[in-house]
């Protein structure tokens, strides 16, 4: 495809991104970590499960991560890696994984925001590699594993419009 | 950016619906969003000033069914279409799968029309997107009024067409909406094509899940 690369990732990438999520959250403490691709959608979560609508929330995350590039932009950095919203009980932490995916962190009162910090550097580390070794692993282009999955399906998709 | 997660058996793909402000895009999201069973359909959030004019975005998830045992899901987003909102707008436009082009069809907005396009090539192009290459249609909207302009002349201002190069693709493809047109023929010895384009009253809803069908049927076509 011309326009944007697009990705996908195998039940092995998963499971090694849920191990690394989950080793963060039990040396952290926080309480859930998401992980949100950089056009909005919903990659993966672990711990609690959240509350609220995890679709809205991952587009709204994404907004939130390129509108403050753009701002660090504007005042002369090349980007804010990490970002830092405190709230009176409950607060989030956002750090870019491989420029391409936004590692979400939910902690309360249980967790320090420098423990979070601390630990989150780790996890961002860990997942850098996994999605590094999967885009490399695509190697002739970001499309290529997903070619085919829908070849032959036209009148699945006509049935889909009745 | 589509992303197919094998592990959930998710495809999730990205629509924008661009456009001068107050053509009707969120009007477009507000009537799926009124039609479609909340089942099958997520929160719509919209980042809205006061007066209710977008600022940043509208946002809408609605699942479409199951394809190959992939639940599919696209995600609806409109941008602000104030020309000053230009930084916002062109986050929108990050990993976008399809794009809607929503024209306001009253001739009082030709100028807004054609400056809304070239700014949606601009912002394309510097994402290093070829729009004539992604799935793009156009939407005529408000064709209800009477200061709306002929549809010819909309689509000469708008939708000129794009020089075809590749021999491959250098055959007269009929446009299936309007017998009689084609999206790709030679014109003046020059191979052209053309964006599909439909018209539309999305405050009746009227066009509004057409345009939803042709964008979403081309943007699951480039993933097979």
């Amino acid at each position: 495809m011309a326009g944007a690369a697009s990705w996908s990732f195998s039940e092995s990438d998963f499971k090694q991104i849920q191990q690394h999520l989950l080793a963060f959250l039990r040396d952290s403490n926080a309480r859930c970590a998401l992980l949100v691709d950089r056009a909005g959608q919903l990659v993966a979560t672990a711990g609690e499960t959240p509350q609220f609508d995890a679709t809205a929330f991952a587009s709204l995350t994404a907004a939130d991560f390129s509108a403050n590039d753009q701002l660090a932009k504007m005042i002369g950095e090349h980007e804010f890696a990490s970002l830092v919203h405190q709230g009176e009980k409950e607060s989030m932490f956002l750090a870019d994984v491989a420029k391409r995916v936004i590692l979400v962190v939910l902690f309360d009162q249980r967790a320090t925001l420098g423990l979070v910090k601390l630990k989150a550097k780790g996890a961002v580390e860990k997942l850098n590699k996994v999605f590094a070794d999967m885009f490399n692993r695509v190697g002739a282009g970001p499309t290529a594993p997903e070619k085919g999955v829908l070849e032959g399906a036209e009148d699945e998709i006509d049935k889909l419009f009745g | 950016m589509s992303m197919i997660n094998y592990a959930s058996r998710e495809i999730n793909c990205k629509l924008v619906y661009y456009g001068p402000g107050l053509g009707g895009k969120t009007t477009n999201l507000e009537h799926i969003y009124s039609k479609v069973s909340p089942n099958t359909r997520g929160k719509m959030i919209s980042l809205a000033t006061e007066t209710e004019r977008t600022l940043f975005f509208d946002f809408l998830p609605v699942d479409l069914g199951t394809i190959r045992g992939f639940k599919t899901r696209f995600h609806l987003y409109t941008v602000p279409g104030q020309v000053y909102y230009n930084a916002s707008r062109k986050l929108i436009l990050k990993g976008v799968d399809g794009l809607v082009f929503v024209g306001d069809s009253q001739i009082e907005r030709m100028e807004a029309n054609v400056e809304s396009m070239q700014n949606l090539y601009d912002n394309m192009s510097e994402y290093g997107y070829d729009l004539t290459k992604i799935p793009f249609i156009i939407q005529y909207n408000k064709r209800d009024l009477p200061n709306a302009a002929p549809v010819r002349d909309l689509q000469a201002s708008l939708n000129p067409g794009w020089p075809i190069e590749d021999g491959a693709q250098q055959k007269v493809t009929a446009d299936p909406s309007h017998p009689g047109e084609n999206l790709v023929e030679k014109v003046n010895n020059q191979w052209i094509g053309r964006a599909p384009y439909l018209e539309a009253v999305a405050v009746r809803g009227d066009g509004v899940f057409d345009t939803l069908k042709t964008v979403s049927k081309l943007v699951l076509k480039t993933l097979s």
